[in-house]
């Protein structure tokens, strides 16, 4: 094992050990675990920009600890890969971690899990390291499940709150019906193909029926849509919200989310073979970007429409990677998890000062009071809208400008009209929490948070500000572009950003599309320029059904879980026990009744006889045996 | 040790009973005498067991540790015993569940403690010789005394309907073992016109040609036998029965031990003896597999006792293995015998804690718990890592196996693997939803504020079995390099006959249609 291989291990190491150390010694630890995690991190991060600058100016490499599975045919090795995609995904997770895990111990200060919160923490950091760094099918499998569990153990942190503990159950489960097409994806890729290993299964795949390689990808896609929340299976994602807002943020918005759009980004040359599956993430990534952005404009709580947001997002880098403009896609992943990120640690900077006040009518005026927390909002918010200099315009514009260029002018459309329903439903929040007249509950102490939380969200603010800048259009020209392209450039119907028509014309629309939605929240809220109600009860069938989610859990409830709990006890009560139990008895009871017929000379206990038998037989034996 | 190891194999089968013997002389109010005395030498058992690990070779196929003794001479039975890769960990595992059930029984056993440790012990010895025989005589005689102990042991220190469950246990076994036994000996007697040679020498009774429709026949008779013993859907109703009533100790050698037997049987006899039928046969068993697992989760998920939720997940998850050795694939098989490990280390691992649950609060309703985890953190750690092992969350054993078997049976199978692989969802479902109501949430019962967190004893119950969850889901190689080139034989057994099956299809214009 040379130098680079163990900078390679040591990455995952430390937060394997974080989450070890807090998880068994917790309560030595105490408060140090909340330091020492964070140390961890750090340390993490900056082994990170160590490979990141290895591969930036080398090359990628791989690396085996050990083989894992080697039975007969089928054998993988638990190995590592660095590359390109890999290195920005490992910055960016590494990075916002940190962040998060020191803003964490203000924000879980006192809480009596402190310890327990770190090491799920942690142990989440080391899965998401090593789903980003494996280099086979089943490893990536691993660890996609492994995030899923800590997803799961953090959304229900504190389980003594019912809806806490029913979230975390939702979204685990839900994730397992995306994860149940994945696992038959892998296992379609290895009978066809005999290996799992990333660099054996994209030069061979070529060779396989075009309709084998498209039920690959979109089993693949199955997998994605359940971890990135996509339409259908986004519903786990609004009520992972039950977790500490740290957790919504790292998890829920930066970081385990987008392993869906990594996912196809890693396998474009997958994707890029199979133009019907690119097509299904398009359209399921369009319709998911706008079906989440129409609910977010009418909820009230904060965390929640943040929530709805990611799902969104994610559905601008499905289009993205679904026209084959996967540096667009990735660029757009980093730069929404530095403003989301930002955007929750703030809304969780709002909470702490409010007591856990979430619902935004009981808000307002909070600007004053909280004017870090308010600006780095503010900042995170023009990002989310696309306004220039903020990093989310140029990603955003990157996926909107390669829409266009291919031709897909439809999904064009509803990517702009996407951006203003985005600008109206952050700033509605804006304005209703920061600004305007103050409805909070006069017995409530509002106050900033303390340093310890503030510093991170400055830091996430300026890069948030700043981080667009290396994605300046044309974006075929940008340092990210040549940074990530040569790892793209080898599938084939790959669609840069390359414009026919001058970019800043369609600039121009993408930002008329973000000012009018943000001037649309100013004139309802700000201004009040009409009358909300009177505009609800115009609009009543539409804003029920943005109000209720389109109904989508109800109709989940009634058209499969109800049915699957009464088919369930019908295969109980019915089946079991009265069918095949019945029957069961039945015989036995016929054949007791015949046979104290046909003998006479029966005390009815079958034990007895079993005893006679083996009596029988041992004394048989016996004799045998001694003779 | 070189005496040792040549009789290893009977030192390990005759220890447990030599043991019970010194019971025997043990003043049966010495009641914690008793308790410490079986547990420390069964502790002991388990560790002679180790040395078939260490010393076992991994790059054959052959029987190791040979014993032969003529034994009847008049029927050519004889004392033959041997293990290969899947009965070594067979007996691994079971040496290993006996001393943990017997550390688990101090509070729960009360009365006859004497009794008891005694035909845990008693018991011990049959199973791990019904493991090693190699004369089907000998191995039917050792399959069924098992069953003698294990209806006390339902029946004395079991609950509710013990007596009911306990006979219905008995009963469904020894029907399925009668019909069996006439198909092992029909065998017998033809091997004996064919070759002239009277033996009950398994090794010797594979080669025996047996007409293809009487192959039917005697396989769907011992099918029976073995199929109610996994069990596999719908022979199964005895399982919740029997679980429910017995007491912790006998639901972990139950699930632990007892229904790797059916499977085990399959592996052993039915298949290699009668490959062709079992060929024939295979989607019809592949069906019922996959209707346990699809069933056996859909019933779990409404149960309202912990006990039955966990013995229904046990048909869902033997499904599995059913599937896996009968896709008949090197990877499946694999898997399958993996996956009689893992079952019966997390199945074990879960009714020992149900059985701390009952201990403490003398129920087993789901209804009657809710937020133990905060009274209890230690519980409720180990008891969530059993429950991912059983849900098969990888990085822990239940998910090498299941895709082993998934992966292994995809190919020639699509369908049915399909149908399977959505009892991964199935098992989260029943799993977390019961942690949840148990563990989580609020206390809404008053008698739950005073539970008390694991003893030192209970940890180091559970422990053992924890361990194994992480080590083989981490580093299954240690098993799989053993366990392989056993099972890469026995598919190759089977890949021979197939040619003659196909010959018998064409013939007789089976599935020509």
């Amino acid at each position: 094992m040379n130098s680079k291989d163990l900078i390679v291990w040591l990455i995952p190491f430390f937060p394997l050990l974080g989450a070890i150390l807090w998880g068994v010694f917790g309560k030595y630890f105490k408060n140090y675990s909340g330091y020492l995690g964070s140390i961890f991190i750090v340390i993490s991060f900056i082994l990170s920009t160590v490979i990141f600058f290895t591969v930036a100016y080398g090359h990628g490499f791989t690396s085996t600890l050990y083989p894992w599975i080697d039975a007969s045919y089928f054998k993988v090795n638990i190995s590592t890969t660095v590359d390109r995609l890999s290195v920005i995904m490992l910055v960016m997770v590494t990075g916002i971690s940190s962040l998060v895990h020191i803003y964490s111990i203000g924000y879980m200060k006192d809480d009596k899990g402190f310890a327990r919160y770190f090491s799920y923490l942690n142990l989440f950091v080391f899965s998401m390291i090593m789903l980003i760094m494996a280099n086979n099918f089943l490893l990536l499998y691993v660890f996609w499940e492994a995030v899923g569990f800590c997803s799961y153990i953090l959304i229900g942190f504190w389980y003594e709150k019912k809806s806490a503990s029913n979230a975390g159950k939702k979204a685990f489960i839900v994730n397992r019906i995306g994860d149940f097409g994945f696992a038959l994806g892998v296992m379609l890729i290895f009978v066809n193909m005999g290996t799992l290993s990333y660099s054996s299964v994209f030069s061979g795949i070529h060779l396989l029926p075009p309709y084998l390689i498209t039920t690959i990808a979109l089993l693949l896609f199955a997998g994605a849509i359940g971890k990135s929340a996509q339409f259908p299976l986004h519903v786990w994602l609004p009520d992972a919200m039950e977790g500490p807002t740290p957790v919504s943020a790292l998890i829920h918005a930066a970081t385990m989310v987008t392993a869906g759009v990594y996912l196809i980004a890693r396998c474009h040359i997958i994707f890029s073979y199979s133009p019907d599956a690119s097509n299904v993430v398009l359209i399921i990534g369009g319709t998911t970007a706008f079906i989440a952005a129409f609910i977010a404009m009418t909820q009230f709580d904060i965390k929640r429409i943040i929530a709805y947001s990611t799902i969104s997002q994610l559905g601008y880098m499905f289009m993205a990677v679904g026209i084959g403009s996967y540096a667009a896609g990735i660029f757009h992943l980093v730069s929404h998890a530095i403003f989301k990120g930002l955007l929750f640690l703030t809304a969780g900077s709002v909470m702490h000062g409010m007591s856990g006040e979430l619902d935004l009518r009981k808000m307002g005026g909070l600007y004053s009071k909280m004017k870090k927390t308010a600006i780095t909002f503010i900042v995170g918010g023009l990002a989310l809208s696309g306004i220039p200099p903020f990093s989310g315009f140029f990603s955003k514009d990157a996926i909107l400008a390669s829409l266009f260029n291919k031709g897909d002018y439809f999904f064009w459309i509803i990517g702009e009209l996407v951006a203003f329903m985005t600008a109206f439903y952050i700033f509605r929040l804006i304005f209703n929490v920061f600004f305007g007249e103050s409805h909070v509950d006069k017995n409530l102490h509002v106050h900033e948070s303390p340093d310890v939380m503030t510093i991170p969200l400055i830091i996430l603010a300026c890069f948030a500000a700043v981080f667009g800048f290396i994605g300046l259009p044309p974006f075929d020209h940008s340092i990210f572009y040549n940074f990530i392209n040569k790892d793209f450039a080898n599938s084939f119907n790959f669609s840069p950003a390359v414009n026919n028509y001058p970019w800043y014309l369609l600039s121009t629309v993408s930002v008329i599309a973000g000012i009018s939605g943000i001037y649309t929240a100013y004139v309802f809220y700000i201004k009040k320029s009409f009358n909300l109600e009177m505009l609800k009860k115009r609009f009543k069938t539409i804003y029920a059904l943005s109000f209720n989610k389109l109904y989508i859990d109800e109709i989940y409830d009634f058209a499969i879980v109800k049915p699957m709990k009464n088919f369930s006890v019908f295969l109980w009560r019915v089946v079991d026990s009265f069918v095949i139990d019945g029957a069961v008895n039945g015989i036995a009871q016929w054949i007791s009744v015949t046979s104290s017929k046909v003998r006479k000379v029966q005390n009815g206990m079958l034990m007895s006889y079993v005893f006679t038998l083996t009596v029988g037989v041992i004394a048989l034996l016996a004799y045998y045996f001694v003779r | 040790m070189s005496i040792f190891l040549k009789y290893i194999l009977s030192i390990i089968i005759f220890f447990p009973l030599l043991s019970a013997i010194i019971l025997v002389f043990v003043n049966k109010k010495a009641e914690g005498l008793l308790r410490n005395l079986a547990t420390v030498l069964s502790l002991a058992e388990f560790v002679i067991s180790l040395f078939l690990f260490i010393y076992f070779k991994s790059n054959t196929y052959e029987f190791q540790f040979i014993e032969r003794f003529s034994w009847i001479r008049e029927f050519g039975a004889s004392y033959f015993l041997g293990i290969d890769g899947v009965s070594l960990f067979m007996i691994l595992l079971t040496t290993l569940m006996t001393f943990v059930s017997l550390l688990s029984s101090y509070k729960y056993i009360k009365d006859h403690v004497k009794e008891f440790v005694i035909l845990m012990l008693v018991l011990e010895t049959f199973m791990l010789g019904t493991f090693a025989s190699l004369d089907v005589l000998l191995f039917y005689l050792f399959w069924e005394f098992m069953l003698i102990p294990m209806y006390f042991i339902i029946g004395m220190w079991g609950s509710g309907r013990r007596v009911y469950s306990a006979v219905k246990f008995v009963l469904y076994t020894l029907a399925g073992s009668l019909i069996m036994l006439f198909g092992l000996i029909t065998i017998f007697i033809l091997h004996y016109n064919q070759t002239g040679d009277l033996t009950f020498n398994l090794l010797k009774l594979y080669n025996t040609n047996i007409p293809f429709m009487l192959q039917i026949v005697l396989f769907i008779a011992i099918f029976l036998g073995f199929a109610v013993k996994v069990p596999v859907f719908p022979f199964h109703t005895w399982l919740p029965d029997a679980h429910t009533e017995a007491p912790t100790a006998g639901s972990v050698i139950l699930a632990g031990v007892l229904l790797k037997f059916g499977v085990y049987g399959f592996f052993r006899f039915a298949i290699p003896l009668m490959p062709e039928a079992a060929l024939v046969l295979t989607p019809i068993i592949l069906v019922l597999a996959v209707i346990s697992i699809i069933y056996g989760a859909l019933v779990s998920i409404v149960q309202k006792d912990l006990k039955r939720l966990v013995a229904f997940s046990s048909v869902s998850h033997m499904g599995f293995i059913m599937l896996g050795l009968f896709a008949m694939t090197a990877v499946s098989v694999d898997g399958s015998v993996l996956q009689m490990l893992n079952h019966g280390i997390s199945t074990g691992a879960l009714f020992l804690f149900v059985g701390m649950l009952y201990e403490r609060r003398h129920t087993r309703l789901i209804a009657d718990f809710g937020g133990l985890a905060k009274k209890a953190p230690i519980f409720a750690a180990l008891f969530m890592i059993s429950v991912l092992s059983s849900v098969g969350l990888p990085g822990l054993n239940g998910f090498v196996g299941e895709f082993l078997i998934l992966v292994g049976s995809f190919k020639q199978y699509t369908l049915f693997t399909i149908f399977a692989t959505s009892g991964i969802i199935f098992a989260a479902v029943y799993l977390l939803w019961m942690f949840q109501r148990v563990m989580f949430q609020d206390i809404t019962n008053q008698k739950n504020e005073d539970f008390k967190d694991m003893t030192f004893r209970e940890i180091m119950t559970v422990l053992p079995l924890i361990f194994l969850m992480f080590f083989i889901g981490l580093y299954p190689d240690v098993f799989l390099s053993r366990i392989n080139p056993t099972v890469v034989h026995f598919v190759n057994i089977i890949e021979h006959n197939k040619y003659a099956y196909n010959l018998i299809k064409a013939k007789m214009g089976l599935f020509n249609a």
